[in-house]
């Protein structure tokens, strides 16, 4: 009989060479499959292939899956696969007293114990070390060699089928079907038959090895999660990014244009958006950040939905050109996939802290919309949501995801073209004026966009000062003024055409405020239901526009006795405001590269009572 | 979009703006002005379908004194703004107006990465070898030891040889024009135009107030007869006065001025071959030298395929391979369960 468990959070940890990452995805996609909710937290080095068998080389995928609802990736494993001592070092303080290790055996020799730290007469799985905790020790290498003893396949490769071996027994662990696993074999290896038997036979082997050998595991039954009707689908936040600005394209009838650099974390949208090229998409793969982005400006002038993505560096480099797209009034979005900086940083961890960068990164007067969206699903609609205030607004418009939410997948009730709304662009097509004014104003302080090839509204825009109306060169102070104004306020405006705030969780006013921006929404959801339950008076609410802030948000912010903002940088959010509201708030914050853990939420959340 | 059916001739008086011209008196940029607003009408392109995009710098002002669609951008981005524009909107004629700084220095990347793919664009780069909108700071054209404010005591770094660039670069058309040249220069433009690809064209034009004169050794009539070689397809490559005429001649691949007088025919003389690339870059070299006659007209020029249009190939090939996935089934991704 399976033990039955609500929720489980297993890691898979090896070298970034052993394919933990492609282990991770298999099964999230099984346990979406299965109905399960879920949460991941792929977290990697920025080395493809750093020093094998070293600390720093180890790659690792965390996954919460359960019969109830998941909010994180979970601060603590239950399950422990380390393919290697250097694995199982990095992970062992994350996992939970009791918790089952499976390892792989060959990934303990000296060799190993050298590289992770052990000294040679300390092997971990042999001595005592792990005595907390139940150990399952497979010869994860030798197996995998004995079950391709036949397929003619070289010690490489068969080597890289290891991964699958793990990957079964974990199956045979939940009692799992291994078909979705064997369909994306399947998929992958289209082109190679030989590589796709091998990586099916072992998966197999794994499985019934479980069945077959009496082993430390048991079987373990996590039951499907109930959740709204629907048809649902997994999906990682850098792809919902790309599908939003697809869908954005066909509800606007505009071609997408991505002009981009290649740049951790956000080379996945490039990547995804250049397989759907059949939707019209233009990938631009630029020599620069700077041509990335004006190149995107060329095509948003010619009648484009003009994109381009990026990371912090690079969001830098963009600087002067998103300030000529302010000045030119011309639809723009600018994703920044953020990761933890200054500098280069540490490219493949995740961090909030380009808040202020986005808000004020640029010379002049030049204000524009700010959308952070929360979770990886939540970046298909925040994406979409950009491109239609970018195009409706007139106006370049960033976007905030962060290396969490772009790596990490959960489940996704995706709408259909039909349950997409419209995204209505009108274009001036003939002359409604004695001459065409191009910065002539709609009631929401849109400009006049007129597409080159519309015939006689012959025009010239620029990057110096425009009279208002004409568009035409003005050094008048009282015009500079007069634009400057009408930049700032069209920007202020957007807040009418935007959702109110809403609490999410808890009282609608009380005691304590979380409020949180981005991809912690998971974290502190987790940690505000966890104080709920515990009868403490705490609510969640989670900003999504940043810039301006929705026009509810200082009423709302008002009806709590304490604000808690919650971000990972040095308080951003706080800042923001703190100098928009004279409001005082405290702030709750971590820069380490990771997302929050639900009980450091917890936890801060609990000085308030 | 136009086309060109409802296409409506317009005269070079039709391409002038309301705008007040702000270049300096005497400056050379009138008179590419002119010339372009008096070859464009020539062009059969309708003036709606016309862009110009220009970076910073005194030329990039041109923009706004044609009555065409334009963009002022920012400083030696124009060629990447084109590029975008180009590639989304492949029905628009694009002009790119760009000088030695915006070009060759801050928007140097640009420059020969919009060669290297070929986009059709036609860049007009206007040389004055001098940065004349910050008043006189030497730019990467400016000869070696040049006095300027910003080097009172003489520039220490080589010039550019922008045709040499261009040509490493991958440019499938390069030109050479002088804004004192008004016949030539109108050629050279519509030249620019007809080429299906990225087009370069380098227009010598004298800036009066900070650098006078750097061209007038190709510019004077009597000077420009043996400083100065105009080049016809197919035609040899002769120059100086018509009594004391000369002549190059290749040598294995090393050109050679000899005097007809010699005992030369034309038919002993290097022909002109547009196509020929190896040639091409033997006569950009004539610029390093002063023992040669510059170079002016289209020194190469070769058909190939232009970005724009290889892009919306790839999009049509991959329309027709994925004609039955629409919106819906994109984002349905390849499993998916229901909960009822």
């Amino acid at each position: 009989m399976a033990e039955k468990i609500k929720s489980i959070v297993i890691k898979f940890a090896g070298d970034s060479g052993d394919g933990m990452q492609l282990t991770g995805t298999n099964f999230t996609t099984n346990a979406a499959l299965f109905g399960n909710d879920i949460a991941t937290f792929p977290d990697f080095p920025a080395e493809i292939r750093a020093p094998q068998g070293t600390l720093p080389g180890v790659s690792g995928f965390q996954l919460h899956f359960g019969s109830v609802e998941v909010d994180s990736p979970g601060d603590n494993c239950d399950v422990l696969v380390a393919m290697n001592a250097a694995a199982l070092k990095t992970n062992l303080k994350q996992l939970k007293k009791g918790g089952l290790i499976i390892v792989d055996t060959a990934g303990f020799e000296s060799k190993n114990l050298k590289l992770a730290g052990y000294a040679p007469d300390q092997n971990p799985i042999e001595n005592d070390t792990l005595s907390k905790y139940q150990l399952q020790k497979i010869d994860v290498t030798k197996l995998t060699k004995e079950t391709l003893v036949d397929s003619g396949l070289d010690g490489k490769s068969v080597s890289r089928c290891k991964n699958m071996f793990v990957l079964g027994y974990v199956y045979w662990i939940f009692g799992r079907s291994l078909q979705s696993t064997i369909d994306e074999i399947t998929r992958a290896f289209t082109k190679k038959p030989e590589l796709r038997d091998a990586n099916i036979q072992v998966l197999k082997a794994g499985f019934n090895f479980g069945e077959t050998v009496e082993t430390v595991a048991h079987k373990v039954e996590v039951a499907p999660a109930k959740r709204e009707s629907g048809t649902y689908r997994n999906i990682i936040g850098n792809h919902a990014t790309a599908l939003g600005l697809i869908a954005a394209s066909v509800k606007s009838k505009l071609s997408l244009f991505y002009g981009t650099y290649p740049i951790t974390p956000a080379s996945e949208i490039l990547h995804e958006l250049a397989k759907h090229k059949n939707f019209g998409v233009v990938t631009f793969q630029a020599e620069d950040e700077i041509a990335a982005v004006a190149a995107t400006i060329g095509a948003s002038f010619g009648g484009s939905l003009g994109v381009t993505g990026t990371s912090g560096p690079g969001l830098a480099l963009k600087g002067e050109s998103i300030s000529l797209a302010v000045s030119l009034e011309l639809p723009l979005v600018v994703i920044d996939v953020q990761r933890a900086g200054p500098s280069t940083g540490m490219p493949t961890k995740t961090e909030q802290a380009d808040l202020l960068f986005a808000m004020y990164g640029r010379h002049g007067e030049a204000p524009l919309p700010i959308i952070a969206a929360k979770s990886p699903a939540d970046c298909f609609e925040a994406s979409f949501e950009a491109c239609k205030i970018a195009l409706q607004h007139t106006t370049p418009v960033i976007l905030l995801t962060d290396g969490y939410v772009a790596n990490s997948s959960e489940p996704w009730k995706f709408p259909t073209e039909k349950e997409l709304q419209e995204i209505k662009v009108e274009y001036v097509t003939e002359l409604n004026d004695e001459t065409f004014l191009p910065y002539k104003r709609d009631e929401k302080l849109a400009r006049n966009i007129a597409l080159p090839g519309t015939k006689g509204l012959e025009h010239r825009i620029g990057g110096l000062e425009k009279e208002d109306l004409t568009g035409n060169i003005s050094y008048d102070p009282q015009n500079h003024e007069t634009m400057v104004r009408n930049r700032a306020k069209k920007v202020k405006m957007i807040a009418n055409y935007i959702p109110e705030l809403e609490v999410e969780l808890g009282n609608k006013k009380g005691k304590v405020l979380v409020l949180g921006w981005g991809g912690t929404y998971g974290s502190i959801r987790a940690a505000v239901k966890q104080a709920i339950s515990e009868g403490k008076d705490v609510s969640h609410a989670h900003i999504r526009y940043l810039n301006p802030f929705p026009k509810n948000t200082l009423e709302l912010l008002n009806s709590f006795e304490h604000v808690l903002v919650a971000e990972i940088n040095t308080g951003q959010l706080a800042h923001l405001l703190k100098a928009e509201f004279l409001l005082h708030v405290n702030s709750f914050t971590k820069v380490q590269g990771q997302p929050f853990a639900k009980h450091e939420v917890y936890e801060a959340i609990s000085k308030f009572f | 979009m136009n086309n060109a059916v409802n296409f409506e001739p317009y005269s070079a008086k039709e391409l002038e703006t309301d705008q007040e011209i702000r270049w300096c008196p005497g400056c050379g940029d009138f008179a590419i002005l002119k010339q372009v607003q008096i070859t464009i009408p020539k062009l059969n392109i309708p003036r709606e379908n016309i862009v110009f995009i220009s970076g910073i710098g005194c030329s990039s002002r041109f923009p706004y004194y044609m009555n065409t669609y334009g963009m002022h951008s920012i400083h030696g981005r124009a060629t990447a703004i084109a590029t975008g524009l180009k590639v989304a909107r492949p029905d628009l004629s694009v002009w790119v107006i760009t000088g030695d700084g915006d070009s060759l220095s801050i928007g140097g990347n640009h420059l020969i990465h919009i060669l290297r793919r070929n986009v059709d664009v036609n860049i007009l780069l206007f040389n004055n070898q001098i940065y004349g909108l910050t008043k006189g700071q030497y730019s990467p054209t400016s000869e070696l030891n040049k006095i300027t404010k910003s080097s009172p005591v003489g520039t220490l770094d080589n010039p550019f040889n922008p045709l040499a660039l261009a040509l490493g670069s991958g440019a499938t058309f390069v030109a050479r024009s002088i804004d004192k040249e008004a016949r030539h220069l109108q050629k050279m433009i519509e030249r620019t135009h007809l080429h299906k690809g990225a087009s370069l064209l380098e227009i010598y034009q004298n800036c009066n107030i900070f650098n006078d004169n750097a061209f007038e050794v190709f510019g004077n009539k009597t000077s420009q007869k043996t400083n100065a070689i105009f080049l016809e397809h197919a035609a040899p490559l002769i120059f100086g006065d018509k009594e004391d005429a000369l002549g190059i001649v290749l040598d294995a691949y090393k050109p050679r001025v000899v005097k007809m007088a010699d005992g030369y025919s034309e038919n002993d003389l290097w022909i002109h071959d547009e196509q020929d690339i190896f040639k091409a870059q033997i006569l950009a070299r004539f610029f390093d030298t002063e023992d040669f006659p510059r170079p002016f007209g289209v020194i190469y020029a070769r058909e190939q395929i232009s970005f724009e249009k290889a892009v919306q190939n790839q999009l049509e090939q991959e329309k027709v391979q994925k004609s039955n996935i629409d919106l819906s089934v994109l984002l349905a991704g390849n499993q998916t369960w229901t909960v009822n």
